[in-house]
């Protein structure tokens, strides 16, 4: 049994190595591409996109993996990396605007009739992100399902990929860095960013008083602590972003002065 | 928008501090709101270790009360110096007046951690195994004296000085 579970997760660690290696090699490729055609695309952007699925991969395989299961501090860090962390430097190297323009005209246009549906307009609003992201966790550590996670391979897998793809999407519907069809106001994302950020330091404190089943008290104490201000951290990079972007957005209209520009 | 000489930049300046009075008033108590969270969490929290992360004792409005107001002080630390680097890129930045924002919000959140979150909610107290009156009284004073000096520095500020020779 223990044998067969170590075997079944290395080929799953030999197929997660090959999606990493082909998410950079397509970013890159297109890239390549979009230079060609447009203003050359950032390096930083590249750099963002490589960080981003490196943080994907060490939750995924390598030591942090296999310690998870057991430990659940390092599980709380592998949370950061693959539900904030990951997100936050993918949303940076802003995917969806290099896919428009890499694609040819036709299928770029497609891409953008997906992006102005209402499925996209209604899972990238801030308000459903939120739920999918601050909620999927609190059903995670207040029910069975972390308990039940590591007992069933399948389901560990679903419950990884919701982590990273709600904190995708609730990342991009905060911070717009990649083309948005539908806009919602600063204000408005201010108060959901709140909201969201207020939920996962609760939900930090009720797992110090009250862990997942089968978790030591020293592990959940340090493991909740660090989900607080660990949050707290990448947190702090997505409000200057969101700030930032609001500066920009909010300047002054430049007025002519009298006798004219000098 | 290009000034010439000094006169013209501070008679500049008077006219926009006027337009963005409120707004100097609020990057002032929302800094000084994140500036108290701040020195809470790490003077009080991480230093000394008088609070506690949690001490099971709260109720659960306390722990949700708790919650927004962490989050919404981290937030508000961050924006309010956007906010200053708004007024500056106006140049209406009003120092008298930001700084009546700074204590005001400084001493309005200790007053609420002291009475509210520490009394009412129970959160946390300011330290344990000890006699708590002396702290708590302390405490509110503490809090009573920044909102003095927060309200006094408003009050003088109400309305621009009559500028002479500008």
């Amino acid at each position: 049994m223990e044998h067969g579970l170590h075997s079944e997760v290395t080929a799953a660690e030999f197929g997660v190595a090959l999606l990493m290696l082909t998410a950079i090699v397509i970013y890159m490729n297109a890239s390549v591409v979009s230079g060609k055609r447009n203003r050359k695309w950032p390096l930083y952007r590249i750099f963002l996109w490589i960080l981003g699925v490196l943080a994907i991969g060490a939750v995924c395989i390598g030591p942090l993996a296999s310690r998870a299961h057991s430990d659940f501090t390092v599980h709380m860090f592998n949370h950061l990396l693959i539900g904030m962390l990951a997100p936050l430097l993918m949303v940076l190297s802003s995917p969806v605007a290099l896919l428009l323009r890499s694609l040819s005209v036709a299928s770029a246009r497609k891409v953008a009739g997906i992006l102005k549906s209402r499925l996209v307009y209604f899972m990238g609003h801030p308000i459903t992100a939120a739920i999918l992201n601050t909620g999927g966790l609190f059903v995670l550590y207040t029910t069975d399902l972390y308990f039940l996670m590591h007992d069933y391979f399948l389901l560990y897998v679903l419950v990884h990929f919701h982590l990273f793809a709600a904190g995708y999407l609730f990342t991009a519907s905060i911070i717009y860095i990649d083309p948005v069809a539908h806009r919602v106001g600063f204000l408005y994302r201010a108060i959901v960013l709140v909201t969201a950020l207020a939920g996962h330091g609760l939900l930090a404190k009720l797992i110090y008083a009250d862990p997942p089943e089968t978790v030591l008290k020293s592990q959940a104490e340090a493991g909740s602590m660090l989900m607080y201000y660990g949050g707290d951290a990448i947190d702090a990079v997505l409000i200057i972003v969101f700030c930032y972007q609001w500066f920009i957005s909010a300047r002054p209209r430049q007025t002519v002065p009298e006798g004219g520009f000098k | 928008m290009v000034a010439t000489n000094d006169g013209a930049k501070a008679y500049v300046n008077g006219k926009n501090r006027k337009l963005y009075s409120t707004r100097n008033l609020w990057s002032g108590v929302l800094f000084g709101l994140g500036l108290a969270a701040f020195v809470d969490e790490t003077v009080f929290h991480q230093l000394l270790h008088w609070h506690h992360f949690y001490d099971q004792s709260t109720s659960n409005i306390g722990l949700v009360s708790d919650g927004l107001f962490h989050a919404f002080s981290w937030f508000a630390t961050i924006a309010s110096l956007f906010l200053f680097a708004d007024l500056r890129r106006r140049d209406a930045f009003w120092l008298k007046r930001w700084l009546g924002g700074l204590f005001f919000g400084t001493g309005a959140f200790q007053l609420y951690d002291g009475t509210i979150q520490h009394k009412l909610l129970r959160l946390h107290q300011i330290r344990y195994n000890v006699d708590i009156l002396p702290y708590d009284v302390a405490w509110n004073i503490i809090a009573l004296i920044l909102l003095i000096i927060g309200g006094i520095l408003l009050w003088k500020t109400r309305k621009l000085p009559e500028r002479t020779g500008s």
